[in-house]
């Protein structure tokens, strides 16, 4: 019947697209579409390379994904009480939102943190709110993934030193941070200093992992917030992958060796609604890395040539009208996400257009990947959609579209340069205006928003963050800057400055000033005394 | 045209979260207004001294990590002081609707929220500066 319509030329359409500004997409798909583009390798089976099909062989039949849900509860001991409990639950993976202060280099009484102490995660202003952070929990035990970038090796050191004073040794310390600029100047903006020696502070973490982390993830490349910031699927896959040719580069012109770093190199994407082109991106990108790193950078090791993410479903996709909704929403691209092999998950709550998400939502966020893990059965065959003829086309059509990307980014010099050119951010605006224009204009339909409308009000109920909470992070910063020897800190922060002006890794200073109760404002200062801040240029 | 509407849009606080306050800017420049973009991490002192610089019609707020309960009254507060009185202020990001009331007590005109079309915006804006000396 379908198809009759179709030759009819009646047609809901005039052209299908997977998203706007995504894919076309044909009537119907064949073997002709779907034949791979070098047949005798890149469907090889699971976890044989170039791993399209999964990094592992059994897929999640040995073990599921981790579920691992982002939070951050104002203060420490809110955030340390909520995970003591998950801990206590059996959960042993922590996923640690920071407030912006803490991300942008400002102590909780700075100037610039009005408003903002305890809003989106936790305040961590010195080793003190750390300790207490993780306290009743062995930091040797469990796995945590912090979402810091530019403060990154500060708040490494506070977690290397917190769990030296636990007694935990830190090569047993598992877990990783975000340690990723380049998608800040890109996207998600929480920079400090210049692109240079923002470059230089991640390779210093990634060596200093390389050499006394062997468990620590020490960089997540994401592809997540260019996303949430505009990007097709095909850009998000294109400059994530940019970007990650950029710091294997940089970790080699360091004189490191690429298989001894690239096994702790980790990703991190997106999930959209659109399932099966979701399920593609996810193929190719395991793919094309693979592809990457054999053939430009001759690795050896086969967990280099391996690509393993992180996904959180896409934030902007969420309506304010009919919340509920998003529930559905969420459960397509937690479905696409497992479909597509990651190795953990993030879904977002429904009530995250309205306000930071309530305990409520954020049960509904997690069952919902436990019923897609228990339920639903998708979990139990390797690469579920592997040989769909529509599935294969898209996975070969956004290769071809990530390898044209890098090909132009290669020939502007680099990330790095197509960043500093605004060549990426202008490339993400253009794709965000068309989408609203076309979500104005109707041709994108959201449900609930220019379509199928109520009046209805949500009356969900929202989380509110307290404002005495400014007051008392203030008096604890305060009462510690009282009590600690200030003749050290200052000894200490004068060498941080001098470390930075030099080649010398910035990790074993950083880690001897944060035990001296140094704060992350004054880390930071120091810090920007010795390379200047950065001032984005505004491309809209 | 000299009669343009001149607009400065600006995210305070250390929020990054700049998609919709861009996809703003350009959407107010497609229907012919002026509009300035002063960008991320700028204080409320920052914003008033812009707008009385670039002498504005209308200033637009953008602000998702929370923070706006802090940030705009003490734009606004800064704008009453210091600025022209007649500034149209509206606002965006992610606010909860009982935070409102007290908004727009502050002197900021309409709150809009995700998934507001440009053109709503473009029409407050213009039925709210109607008439307007230049």
């Amino acid at each position: 019947m379908a198809e009759k319509k179709a030759e009819e030329s009646s047609e809901r359409k005039k052209e299908f697209k997977t998203t706007v500004g995504g894919i076309p997409i044909k009537k119907v798909y064949g073997p002709v579409d779907s034949a791979p583009v070098d047949p005798n390798k890149d469907l090889a089976a699971p976890g044989e390379y170039p791993f399209t099909r999964n990094i592992m062989p059994t897929g999640y039949r040995g073990r599921l994904w981790t579920m691992r849900q982002y939070a951050g509860f104002a203060t420490v001991e809110e955030t340390n009480e909520r995970f003591k409990y998950l801990y206590k639950n059996g959960q042993t993976g922590f996923s640690v939102a920071f407030h912006l202060p803490t991300q942008e280099g400002y102590d909780s009484d700075h100037l610039l943190s009005a408003g903002e102490v305890g809003k989106c995660g936790v305040a961590i202003d010195s080793l003190q709110d750390m300790e207490r952070l993780w306290e009743g929990i062995p930091l040797g035990d469990v796995s945590t993934s912090m979402t810091i970038n530019a403060t990154a090796p500060i708040i490494l050191a506070m977690y290397i030193a917190a769990a030296e004073k636990q007694g935990v040794d830190r090569k047993k310390l598992n877990g990783t941070v975000q340690n990723d600029i380049l998608k800040e100047y890109i996207a998600r903006n929480t920079y400090i200093f210049g692109p240079a020696p923002s470059m230089r502070l991640v390779t210093d973490i990634c060596t200093f992992c390389a050499q006394q982390l062997p468990q620590w993830n020490s960089i997540s490349i994401s592809g997540y917030h260019m996303r949430e910031a505009g990007a097709t699927a095909a850009q998000e896959a294109a400059f994530t992958l940019a970007n990650g040719i950029a710091y294997v580069q940089a970790m080699i012109d360091t004189g490191m060796e690429v298989d001894s770093f690239a096994p702790r190199f980790s990703f991190f994407f997106a999930a959209y609604t659109n399932v099966l082109e979701e399920v593609a991106k996810y193929r190719a990108l395991r793919r094309t890395w693979a592809k990457i790193m054999k053939d430009r950078f001759g690795a050896k090791n086969p967990r280099s040539l391996m690509l393993r993410y992180h996904v959180q479903t896409d934030g902007f996709t969420l309506t304010a009208q009919q919340p509920l909704n998003n529930v559905v929403r969420v459960t397509l691209q937690a479905l696409a996400a497992v479909l597509g092999g990651c190795q953990s998950l993030h879904t977002n709550s429904f009530d995250e257009a309205l306000s930071l998400p309530s305990e409520r939502a954020v049960q509904v966020a997690l069952r919902t990947q436990q019923i897609i893990a228990e339920e639903s059965g998708v979990a139990d065959v390797v690469d579920p959609l592997g040989g769909s003829y529509y599935v294969e086309s898209l996975t070969n059509e956004i290769e071809k579209r990530v390898l044209a990307y890098l090909d132009d980014i290669d020939r502007i010099g680099g990330s790095l340069k197509a960043i500093e050119k605004g060549y990426i951010q202008q490339e993400i605006a253009n794709s965000s205006y068309e989408h609203q224009k076309a979500v104005d204009s109707g041709e994108q339909v959201i449900v609930g928003l220019n379509k199928y409308t109520t009046q209805e009000q949500h009356g969900a109920e929202l989380l509110h963050v307290g404002a005495d909470l400014e007051a008392k992070q203030m008096d604890r910063l305060s009462k510690l800057r009282a009590g600690r020897d200030n003749h050290k800190v200052k000894l200490l922060l004068d060498k941080v400055h001098g470390v930075a002006k030099s080649n010398d890794n910035i990790m074993p200073v950083m880690i001897e000033a944060v035990e001296a109760y140094a704060t992350l404002g004054e880390i930071s200062d120091a810090l920007r005394q010795a390379f200047g801040e950065y001032r984005e240029r505004n491309v809209v | 045209m000299s009669s343009k509407i001149r607009v400065l849009v600006a995210k305070p606080g250390l929020d990054g979260h700049d998609r919709g306050a861009k996809v703003v800017v350009r959407g107010l420049r497609d229907v012919g207004m002026e509009v300035i973009y002063l960008g991320l991490r700028v204080s409320p002192e920052q914003i008033v001294e812009a707008a009385i610089q670039e002498d504005v019609d209308v200033v637009g707020l953008s602000c998702l990590s929370g923070a706006h309960m802090s940030l705009f009254p003490k734009t606004m507060e800064l704008l009453r002081n210091k600025g022209p009185k007649d500034i149209l202020v509206v606002a965006g990001g992610i606010i909860p609707e009982k935070d409102i009331p007290q908004l727009k007590e502050a002197g900021i005109a309409e709150v809009f929220g995700p998934g507001t079309s440009i053109d709503t915006i473009a029409k407050f804006i213009a039925a709210k500066t109607e008439g307007k000396a230049r």
